[in-house]
């Protein structure tokens, strides 16, 4: 969402480009041959693979956006501890818990061994930190890949990992 | 040329530097920037985190602890060198649990700002995610060992009154932890909270 954060400026994006699957108009599946897929958030359950994949078939360039998407993020702080102790404390030994129960529903996806970063999962093109990452780095990326130039080298100033 | 003076190159510049000054020290006096993480002050160089690395005269040596000598052909911002520190960055990030965002010292971090200088997007290894308690044990001062890069400022500056160590580190090679003596009377004052607040990060500021 924090594309959002370019302002204005969105408007002269939708003058050369068009919004497939977003948050923005809700649409829920992606259309074939997709130009630029952006995502956030690293892999926790089945689900969000399911999804990764899905973006890296029908995106010819895929980037991570986000420090969540590139390293794990908070998420990741689970990882290393034993998913039944996570699991444990949540749905056991938590003060608030009422119902002693772990969900197993099999419509709810399983959750992973620990949080993947998107590109342990699938082939990610470019990275853009931050959390959130600048405005100014999502509009400098998008400008730069629209107009045929790569990543090489984003602005010093906008590239941060807080 | 000055007695005890030497003339060395780095990137092709000629620079005059002291007799047993290091490459670091040399560079830093003559403008010269060279990236340093476990260097600090006044410390005896320990050459721990490596970032230092210029290539002198074909082999790729720390500068903080490689002495200057006469004609040395020193390489500093070469492609192949920006590419092993950004390597070296890296693996202290995937070593350890470096969660930016999160984290108390963003903004004010000496490992952050070289990997924001070598833009390192993303580390080129796996993260490793270990599972690192912090300890709480002394009243000023707390061990995130989750953040710790192993450049044992804390050991080589942070001594008790009668000048033995307060910390110290236990086990080797990534294993390698920093530990702290509290039974020692100096290792539970403000002042030990005080000298280590440049390498630790202190339990209250006011």
């Amino acid at each position: 969402m924090s594309i959002l954060d370019i302002d204005e400026r969105i408007l002269q994006l939708v003058e050369v480009c068009e919004f497939d699957k977003s948050p923005i108009n809700d649409i829920k599946e992606i259309s074939e041959g997709c130009d630029i897929g952006l995502i956030e958030g690293g892999c926790c359950n089945t689900e969000n693979i399911r999804v990764l994949r899905e973006f890296r078939k029908h995106c010819k360039i895929l980037i991570a956006v986000g420090q969540c998407s590139i390293t794990g993020g908070l998420p990741a702080m689970r990882n290393g501890i034993p998913i039944r102790e996570i699991f444990e404390e949540v749905y056991y030994n938590g003060p608030t818990v009422a119902n002693k129960l772990i969900p197993n529903d099999e419509e709810i996806p399983h959750i992973l061994d620990r949080v993947y970063p998107c590109h342990e999962i699938v082939k990610i093109d470019y990275f853009l930190p931050g959390c959130a990452p600048r405005a100014d780095l999502i509009w400098e990326a998008l400008t730069a890949l629209i107009s045929g130039k790569d990543l090489s080298h984003l602005t010093y100033a906008n590239f941060k990992y807080d | 040329m000055e007695q005890g003076h030497i003339k060395i190159t780095i990137d092709g510049k000629d620079i005059m530097a002291r007799e047993g000054q290091s490459i670091v020290q040399a560079a830093r006096e003559a403008g010269v920037y060279v990236p340093t993480l476990c260097d600090f002050k006044s410390l005896k160089p320990a050459g721990t985190c490596r970032v230092c690395s210029v290539k002198v005269n074909g082999k790729i040596q720390s500068g903080c602890t490689t002495e200057v000598s006469y004609g040395m052909k020193i390489e500093n911002e070469s492609p192949e060198l920006i590419n092993l520190r950004r390597g070296l960055v890296e693996m202290l990030f995937v070593e350890g649990n470096h969660m930016c965002p999160s984290c108390e010292k963003s903004g004010n971090c000496e490992l952050q700002a070289i990997a924001y200088r070598y833009q390192m997007a993303v580390p080129r290894f796996p993260f490793s995610f270990p599972h690192r308690k912090v300890e709480a044990k002394l009243p000023h001062l707390l061990l995130e060992h989750n953040r710790c890069i192993q450049c044992l400022r804390c050991v080589r500056g942070v001594k008790a009154k009668d000048g033995h160590d307060i910390f110290g580190f236990i086990r080797r090679g990534h294993n390698i932890r920093i530990t702290v003596d509290t039974t020692d009377p100096d290792s539970l004052s403000e002042v030990t909270a005080q000298k280590s607040n440049g390498y630790l990060p202190r339990r209250s500021f006011d």
